[in-house]
């Protein structure tokens, strides 16, 4: 049970509060960016390659002209001028904003039509004719680097292979000894698939340049607005946009994950016609081009393996990735992480030795990737080392939960230092997985599971007891583009005694609204009610990197918890004023301050900022406001047991989710109500591409799954009942014990899944399938084994 | 949506339909519950010209038993099928294909008329009519006529309806006792076409003998497509297990599927044989009761 210090109506931490959000989202008064019309805006659409490799010989915009309402087509060679054709990653790679002679992936951006209307846009767009030469493209990253496959950067001087960079962590040494001797070494072969995020809202933009003032405001979707502004600013400064000429505005977002943060071509697109014209220039994708077009997550092909004892003691993991990036790396991690957050792939689990190593390379593919609700590259890590740990199981013959047990790092050895460099925080690995068990019901299902072998049918129990890496980050360690990753809360309380809050974040359905109001009501007392909470306006919220990463509560969560507290202790200086007592005579709970031993003697935070306004102590600044920018001391490691059962069907290869039951620990809740929807929605993300999601190519880099008729996104009809429940090791170094939750689903999930298939089948030999595992992989097995007809 | 430009018009006769239909000859499209052409028009694999939108047309949704047939006006929509009681308790196989059909959203638009009209092997009524040997009644200025289901579909997309006619009923011979039926497809996803489908209908006489046979297979071949040697081997026969494996092993083996992202053909061939299998014995259930 969840203890609440505050009251039902201050709304504090541990209230299920309803989403503050909902009631305009629910009677569709949500704002987001295509809700945005002004005066005399035009339309923009893209014309798209439809080669993954091409030399452009030529663009013909004639036609496209003569249709009414189409004003301009505008080419990379138009950009080249400004030189705007190309632009920076978030990683230091460079990608083309429109090209001038060379098309990298399928729907690459090649020309943007201008009209004044959507529709003449698109016609417009039909209408460019576009020579193409294509080329013999690299699709399969693994010949990437074979010494005759063609170079693609040739855009790089000196460029002569398709390697980007090497990155390694960990011991090397001790652990390849450590595997020489070991008694047990097991080694799989992994591919976690290149997915999207496919977010409801695709993407887009309303670029508005005012040429009298030089003055830019880009409305877009982005979950980095303050971020986005330095870029374009960086980008754009040499043109005449300096930052302070720069307003971006961030509105309504129908979903991030991870594929809002890069700065995509069309938005650059749209600022350059919006400058060059003068006049707001909208730009919104449709789904296809959403598909196929934005930045993909994941697209690591993994070799993992463990060396551990006979009787079950891990030893030892190595990990080696060959990361696929598409034509440029523009992934969306902190500088110095090339790979993310990958090196907490050591798990959760005691032992010495670990080393992981990653080579990233070019491929005629759409760039990316993002951190799909990943933090950043977790869920790939997760998926190595819940998969090899049920690999290793397996292959002593030891019950996976049992070989979890007596590995897991012990409650009492936190904060743990890993061997790849991080400090776990805290947790209880040990009570999350006995939690689990027992609501699952583990050792009947295992007799349910014997039984049934002996009848033929098949049905598995899969484990994952993940950590995770979120709240990024310290700033010795973590920046993008050199900017630390704090994040900061102002928060400005009214002479009434209610007030506004603004972040350097941006919720795309987070509940912010109603969680950063509970942080300030725990703090403060005032009813979360009278608290409104914005972001997304760089005019007028505080700098900070933005949502992602599970990182809003960890550094814009905490941010809020310490600016009301520096509130807190202004309104003890009043109160000791009003009250005429010093201030060590006051006792503060939820609400108000009173003379100790003299509870009715007190005066309550509404009067007290009515004080701050209209009789104030003297020498006292007026006002009752403050501004906190956090610099998290340690990143927070929260934890998952999950497990899940799955039943097959194995005439058809069909698999059932029957149960699947999730514990997490987020440290601290804030709004369990919240929590839960953030599990349910990150879990039917996780069982996305453990049995459904993957985008495909064929040879020649076609996509072949570039709609949601074949792309397929479970939907509640796919998804199980999700049996969720908690347990709670708070963060010691966080102000308020949280550590962020909206992610851990997404990256415990599908090893559990996965596990689970694998155990139904694990008696006929198998001991690993990729993910997404569909009805068609499962028969093919079966039928290899002589189980299905 | 963002589709090609088009002229649109909502006649409220079926006479004024026709004429409209006449008038822009080819570049006229019949617009019924949309969700298979407003999906092809917005991605342009479809730009028809004009629109001749049937919703305003009164007269066409019943779902009735008249004359020895069940008979289904071309406008019924899915979501009337889920609803009607005649077809719960009656019909359960359109119950079985109907929830199989995306979801509500789609249900509460498509209807059975357009479903066939499309012409898509992928799409589910077919089958179904196919093993209850509909028949199809296409309307026109001139008058109508019927065409046994089995004439219906020419090829892809392509169906015996002219330009200037319309889609107006199916019919279905009421079956007579002893008859069960159902349908199921294997599908990726809800909202998925069939990776299979298999639509069937037996009758049984009072010695458990088949009398009539009617197997239809979903998505499969270029066609909507009628297993008859699996059919033939059924009529007359006792309904042993062995007779039942023999239907669906002719079935796996008649079908011509192509290999595509639900599957290759040697996986959607077992799977026509297991749903053929499956399918008949529920039909048989269903009989009994
Ligand atoms: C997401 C999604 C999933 C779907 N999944 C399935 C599925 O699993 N199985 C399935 O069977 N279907 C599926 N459908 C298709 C859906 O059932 C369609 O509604 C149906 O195929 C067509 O019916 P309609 O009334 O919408 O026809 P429309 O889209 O209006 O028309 C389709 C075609 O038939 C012609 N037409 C329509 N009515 C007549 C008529 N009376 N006379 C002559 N010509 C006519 C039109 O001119 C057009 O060429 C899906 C659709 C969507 C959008």
């Amino acid at each position: 049970m969840i203890r609440c210090k505050t009251s039902k109506e201050i709304g504090g931490m541990g209230h299920s509060v309803k989403r503050k959000e909902d009631a305009r989202f629910i009677q569709g008064k949500g704002h987001y960016v295509d809700d945005i019309h002004l005066p005399g805006m035009l339309h923009m659409d893209i014309v798209r390659s439809p080669y993954a490799y091409a030399k452009i010989k030529s663009i013909n915009a004639e036609e496209a002209l003569k249709i009414p309402g189409v004003l301009a087509v505008v080419t990379g060679k138009d950009l080249e001028k400004y030189n705007l054709h190309w632009m920076p990653t978030l990683m230091s790679d460079t990608q083309m904003v429109l090209p001038t002679d060379t098309v990298m992936y399928q729907a690459q951006e090649v020309a943007a039509v201008i009209a004044t209307d959507r529709y003449a846009a698109r016609d417009g767009k039909e209408a460019v004719i576009v020579e193409y030469e294509p080329m013999k493209p690299v699709i399969d990253p693994h010949k990437s680097l074979d010494p005759g496959a063609p170079v693609l950067r040739t855009d790089k001087p000196g460029k002569n292979d398709n390697h980007i960079w090497h990155w390694e962590v960990g011991d090397k040494t001790a652990t390849e000894k450590i595997f020489a001797e070991a008694d047990v070494v097991v080694k799989e072969q992994m591919h976690i698939p290149r997915i999207h995020v496919a977010s409801i809202e695709t993407c887009g933009c309303v670029a508005d340049y005012d040429k009298v003032n030089n003055h830019l405001t880009m409305y877009m979707t982005t979950q980095a607005p303050h971020a986005i502004r330095t870029v374009i600013a960086l980008v754009a400064g040499h043109v005449g946009l300096t930052e302070e000429k720069i307003r971006v505005v961030s509105p309504d977002i129908g979903g991030g994950f991870g594929g809002k943060v890069p700065v995509y071509p069309g938005y650059v697109i749209a600022i350059a016609v919006s400058f060059l014209v003068g006049k707001p220039v909208k730009w919104v994708e449709d789904r296809s081009e959403n598909l196929q077009a934005d930045s993909f997550a994941r697209d690591y092909h993994i070799t993992a393996e463990m060396a551990g004892t006979k009787d079950g003691k891990i030893l030892a993991t190595r990990f080696k990735i060959l990361a696929d990036h598409g034509y440029t790396d523009a992934s969306a991690n902190p500088s110095k992480f090339p790979t993310g957050l990958f090196s907490i792939g050591t798990g959760s689990y005691d032992y010495g030795a670990a080393f992981m190593e990653a080579d990233a390379v070019y491929t005629n593919k759409p760039p990316g990737g993002v951190a799909y609700r990943c933090s950043f590259r977790v869920t790939e890590a997760v998926h190595a080392i819940e998969r090899i740990t049920d690999r290793f199981a397996f292959e002593i013959g030891k019950d996976p939960a049992q070989l979890r047990m007596e590995n897991f790092i012990k409650k009492e050895d936190f904060p743990w230092k890993s061997p790849t460099g991080w400090t776990y925080d805290s947790g209880d690995y040990h009570a999350g997985l006995l939690k689990a068990m027992e609501v699952v019901g583990y050792e009947e299902l295992r007799k349910e599971q014997a039984e049934k072998r002996e009848r033929g049918e098949l049905m598995g129990i899969g484990i994952s007891t993940f950590t995770e890496i979120v709240g990024a980050g310290p700033s010795r360690d973590f920046d993008i583009l050199g900017i630390k990753m704090f994040d900061s809360a102002e928060i400005r309380v009214h002479p009434t005694g209610k007030a506004i809050a603004r972040f350097g974040t941006k919720s795309q359905g987070q509940g912010h609204e109603t969680t950063y109001a509970q942080i300030i009501a725990e703090e403060l007392g005032i009813p979360a009610e009278h608290i409104q909470v914005e972001e997304g306006d760089t005019d007028t919220a505080p700098y900070g990197l933005g949502t992602y990463a599970s990182r809003s509560t960890p550094t814009a969560g905490a941010a809020a918890a310490v600016a009301a507290r520096k509130l807190r202790d202004k309104a003890r200086k009043i109160a000791a004023y009003l009250l005429e007592v010093s201030e060590e005579d006051l006792e503060w709970e939820p609400g108000k301050f009173f003379v100790k031993g003299a509870p009715e003697k007190a005066k309550t935070i509404q009067e007290i900022v009515f004080a701050a306004y209209t009789n104030h102590p003297l020498g006292m600044e007026a006002g009752f406001e403050a501004t906190h920018y956090y610099d998290p001391p340690n990143l927070t490691f929260p934890s998952g047991a999950y497990i899940c059962v799955v039943d097959i069907d194995k005439e058809t290869g069909e698999i059932k989710v029957r149960r699947f039951v999730a514990i997490d620990d987020c440290g601290n809740i804030i709004n369990p109500m919240i929590v839960q929807g953030q599990v349910h929605g990150g879990l039917t993300q996780g069982l996305a591409p453990a049995m459904y999601e993957q985008l495909i190519y064929d040879e020649d880099g076609n996509i072949l799954n570039g709609t949601f008729m074949d792309y397929l996104v479970p939907t509640a009809v796919e998804s199980p009942n999700w049996e969720t429940g908690h347990t709670v090791t708070p963060s010691p170094h966080h102000p308020i014990g949280a550590k962020g939750v909206g992610e851990s689903p997404t990256v415990g999930a599908p090893p559990a899944i996965a596990n689970a298939i694998v155990d139904a089948l694990s008696h006929l030999g198998v001991t690993h399938i990729d993910i997404p595992i569909t009805p068609f992989k499962v028969w093919k097995i079966l039928k290899e084994k002589g189980v299905a007809q | 949506m963002i589709p090609a430009p088009f002229d649109y018009a909502a006649p409220n006769t079926l006479a004024e339909a026709f004429a409209l239909l006449e008038q822009h000859g080819d570049d006229a499209k019949i617009l019924a519950g949309g969700h298979s052409l407003i999906p092809m028009m917005k991605l342009r694999f479809a730009s028809p010209a004009f629109l001749v939108d049937i919703n305003n047309i009164p007269g066409l949704s019943y779902i009735r038993e008249e004359d020895g047939y069940l008979r289904i006006g071309a406008m019924a929509r899915e979501a009337d099928l889920d609803h009607s009681e005649l077809i719960r308790s009656r019909y359960p196989i359109f119950t079985d294909a109907s929830k199989l059909i995306a979801d509500p959203q789609v249900r509460n638009m498509g209807t059975i008329g357009g479903n066939i009209a499309h012409g898509d092997a992928a799409n589910d009524h077919p089958a179904v009519m196919l093993a209850m040997r509909a028949e199809v009644v296409i309307s026109s200025a001139e008058g109508q006529r019927t065409v046994p289901i089995d004439e219906f579909f020419y090829g892809f997309y392509m169906t015996a309806v002219q330009q200037n006619e319309i889609l107006t009923e199916i019919r279905i011979p009421i079956p007579p006792a002893g008859t069960g039926n159902a349908y199921h497809k294997l599908e990726r996803k809800v909202g998925d076409y069939a990776t299979a489908g298999v639509a069937v209908q037996i009758t049984v006489d009072g010695k458990g003998f088949c009398t009539y046979a009617g197997i239809g297979l979903t998505n499969v071949n270029p066609t909507p497509m009628r297993a008859a040697r699996s059919e033939e081997a059924l009529l007359g026969q006792k309904m042993t297990e062995e007779a039942i494996a023999e239907a669906a092993r002719l079935a796996a083996e008649d079908c011509n599927p192509s290999d595509d992202l639900r599957g290759d053909e040697e996986y959607k061939r077992a799977m026509v044989g297991v749903l053929t299998r499956r399918m008949i014995h529920k039909a048989l259930e269903r009989a009994r009761r």
